[in-house]
């Protein structure tokens, strides 16, 4: 493969609180293909929407990005760019139209006193020299890209079902045709039947104008579906990343086996579901080591003092399977004793 | 209206071989006036049995009625028609004293974790006040007890910890354990429990449902679990009830419901969701046929309401409203054309799940 599109490197975002800083995001190390398919995966309170909006530079105070680099090089650009290091004017040259969001709530995301068009055609203005009439056409073949009738063009978002609102958000972000699409949980609050739907359409178009998508969400089972690569992330750490394929089929490490044991199938005979047991760590007051530690049946006290970097799996047949649990490979057997280690049961877990 | 009418589908429910029959719903319908002379039929026609120790799935997508269906059986909402039997009993909520008592036996759980516990008060406070509404009189020290009792039913242990607690100083799954222990303060018979785990987080989901499945064995209940997911409900219930437009469109056995699928829109409901097994390839292909739909028309407001979306609608179901249909003992469903819909069902009504 060629250089990556999108290179995080060693990302590192706190938010600063008077009760000390909240390390967000630790070292995080993410490459993005040209149209290629990643799906970043945690729960609430991970990191993953904070690692995708510092790459872009969306935050602001108390977030700070402490480190790191995140080099983006576009087909339209001549060299690799730092965004950390861009200034105000680079930014706005880079966001939109070179890296779009469709953010997760499409109806707090869309402003509720404007119709579709007006919406669409505020984004062409302001990132593409355009004249009036030449705008108004592109806001109508953008509702034709994401298969809603022209006449909604005059519609606002609040006559519009959630699908359709979704769509309309996917059709703004393609608007100014970028090369990165960063989706931030695009369809948690749909139902299944229009989340396919949209989700189909999400690779139909990813596949005929040539972007690239990183993909948030907290739900494997649908990224083991939609993404190339997978990479999972805990308490604000990368904890293993692979191809999907591979994920599915070799999980590394004890989270993302747990994970993929967590949601029930339709399809194939019942399997047993074990679940994770306990919850999310608390991300201000988090234990050396391992910070799935309380929640990981294979834990032993040498948990506490690893360094969480990623490290190949050796056994895996992909060279990018990498995995931050030195100790559990695949086909290591399940644990006996499937609570959390009582090492860190006093660090800040609960149950 | 005090008449019972007999159960529109003759169908015994798998559920019934738990326990005893708690609650029934015979044709329950519920109007919405929209203004303007319009009227949104919520709920038409649904009956179901919940019985003690069984768990009932009721599985649609956001504006089929199924949470309408969980508020009239709560009494939150009237009836526009139908009736609600409690134990045998014609449910009568005429009156303050009669609700209260009501509601003592029969518990409703929200979706939202985040905003159905009140933020103001702490956890205790949320937990004293059913306690004393609902279990009669009781010294402070018994009340603590019971309080105590509740969160460690709900897996919060050590309680003390999780007693002086705001709510915003919990996790949505911890939320959702104090809802779960407010309802179960009532020490009801039924649970209504609305999409209890779509809030929150994959990975605490199956915890939080394998809560409520050992609290339906441990207490005896008769759970109605509401959701969007199938195949939660393939897992945790005993039996499936499909809602499409204020209907139920099918019921039957969970595993065999879920396997081989009659109606139409169940089918639609089972291709379309995750297949992990399927690696990207499923989306690609259009697995189900379809490569690019354009945004689902609404329900048809003659015939069959899931007509305009489905592969078999023939002129009949554009012009008649298909009734729930013996599919087998323990199956029915709403369609005119199950023999093309699912040939593999009808050919073999007793087919045992898979």
């Amino acid at each position: 493969m060629s250089a990556p599109i999108l290179a995080i490197e060693d990302f590192s975002v706190v938010y600063r609180s008077p009760g000390g800083d909240v390390r967000a995001v630790q070292g995080v190390n993410l490459e993005l293909y040209a149209s290629e398919v990643v799906g970043l995966v945690g729960e609430s309170g991970s990191g993953k929407s904070t690692l995708a909006y510092g790459a872009c530079r969306l935050l602001r105070a108390p977030a700070l990005i402490t480190g790191g680099s995140v080099r983006y090089q576009g087909r339209r650009a001549a060299a690799p760019m730092d965004i950390v290091r861009m200034q105000a004017d680079e930014l706005r040259r880079l966001r939109w139209r070179e890296i779009a969001i469709v953010f997760q709530s499409a109806m707090n995301a869309l402003n509720p006193v404007l119709n579709v068009r007006d919406q669409l055609l505020d984004v062409i203005h302001a990132h593409l020299r355009m004249s009036r009439q030449d705008a108004k056409d592109k806001a109508a073949s953008l509702l034709d890209l994401v298969g809603i009738p022209r006449a909604r063009l005059r519609s606002y978002p609040h006559e519009l079902s959630g699908g359709m609102r979704q769509r309309v958000m996917i059709a703004m972000a393609l608007a100014t045709d970028p090369e990165v699409v960063i989706m931030d949980e695009p369809t948690t609050a749909l139902d299944v039947v229009v989340r396919r739907d949209i989700l189909t359409q999400i690779v139909e178009l990813k596949d005929r104008l040539g972007f690239s998508i990183l993909f948030i969400t907290h739900d494997l089972s649908l990224l083991l579906e939609l993404a190339d690569r997978i990479a999972v992330m805990y308490a604000g750490r990368l904890l293993e990343a692979g191809t999907a394929a591979e994920i599915s089929r070799e999980p590394a490490h004890p989270y993302t086996r747990g994970l993929l044991h967590s949601f029930p199938s339709l399809r194939g005979a019942r399997r047993d579901l074990a679940g994770i047991p306990g919850s999310p760590p608390d991300p201000q007051n988090q234990p050396p080591g391992c910070a799935f530690l309380p929640r990981c049946g294979y834990g032993t006290e040498r948990c506490t003092s690893i360094d969480m970097s990623l490290a190949p799996v050796a056994s895996s047949a992909d060279p990018s399977h990498v995995t931050a649990c030195p100790f559990v490979l695949p086909g290591t057997p399940p644990p006996a004793q499937p609570k959390g280690h009582p090492a860190a049961a006093s660090a800040g877990a609960d149950q | 209206m005090s008449t019972p009418q007999p159960r529109s589908d003759e169908v015994r429910s798998v559920a019934a071989e738990r326990g005893p029959l708690a609650m029934e719903a015979i044709s329950l319908s519920k109007d919405f006036r929209l203004g303007r002379g319009q009227v949104l039929h919520a709920v038409r026609g649904v009956c179901l049995g919940l019985y003690r120790g069984a768990a009932t799935a009721l599985v649609g997508e956001s504006g089929s009625g199924k949470t309408t269906v969980a508020r009239l059986l709560a009494g939150q909402e009237g009836l526009t028609s139908g009736s609600i039997r409690l134990d045998g009993n014609p449910v009568d909520l005429s009156s303050r004293r009669a609700f209260r008592q009501y509601k003592s036996k029969v518990q409703l759980v929200f979706q939202d974790p985040f905003s159905s516990l009140n933020p103001v008060h702490t956890v205790r406070h949320n937990l004293e006040r059913p306690v004393r509404l609902h279990q009669g009189r009781k010294t402070s020290a018994e009340i603590a007890g019971e309080t105590a009792a509740l969160l460690e039913q709900v897996r919060l242990t050590p309680p003390g910890k999780f007693l002086p607690k705001f709510p915003h100083e919990l996790s949505g799954g911890q939320r959702q354990r104090v809802s779960f222990a407010r309802a179960l303060a009532a020490r009801p018979q039924v649970l209504l429990a609305d999409e209890p785990v779509s809030m929150l987080d994959v990975s605490i989901r199956l915890e939080m449902l394998s809560l409520l499945d050992d609290l339906r064995n441990r207490f005896q209940l008769a759970l109605l679990y509401i959701t969007h997911d199938i195949a939660s409900a393939r897992y945790f219930a005993d039996e499936i009830l499909v809602m499409y437009a204020g209907r139920i469109v099918e019921r039957g056995p969970a595993e065999e419901l879920t396997q081989h699928p009659a109606h139409p829109y169940t089918q639609l409901l089972v291709a379309s969701a995750p297949d992990p097994d399927n690696l990207g390839n499923a989306l690609r292909d259009g697995a189900d046929g379809s490569r690019r739909r354009p945004e689902s028309p609404g329900p048809a407001a003659a015939g069959c309401p899931f007509s305009p979306r489905c592969p078999f609608a023939g002129d009949r179901c554009r012009a008649e409203d298909p009734a729930l249909r013996r599919v087998s003992d323990v199956r029915a469903a709403a369609c005119w054309h199950l023999d093309v819909a699912a040939p593999g069902v009808m050919a073999e009504p007793q087919g045992g799940g898979t």
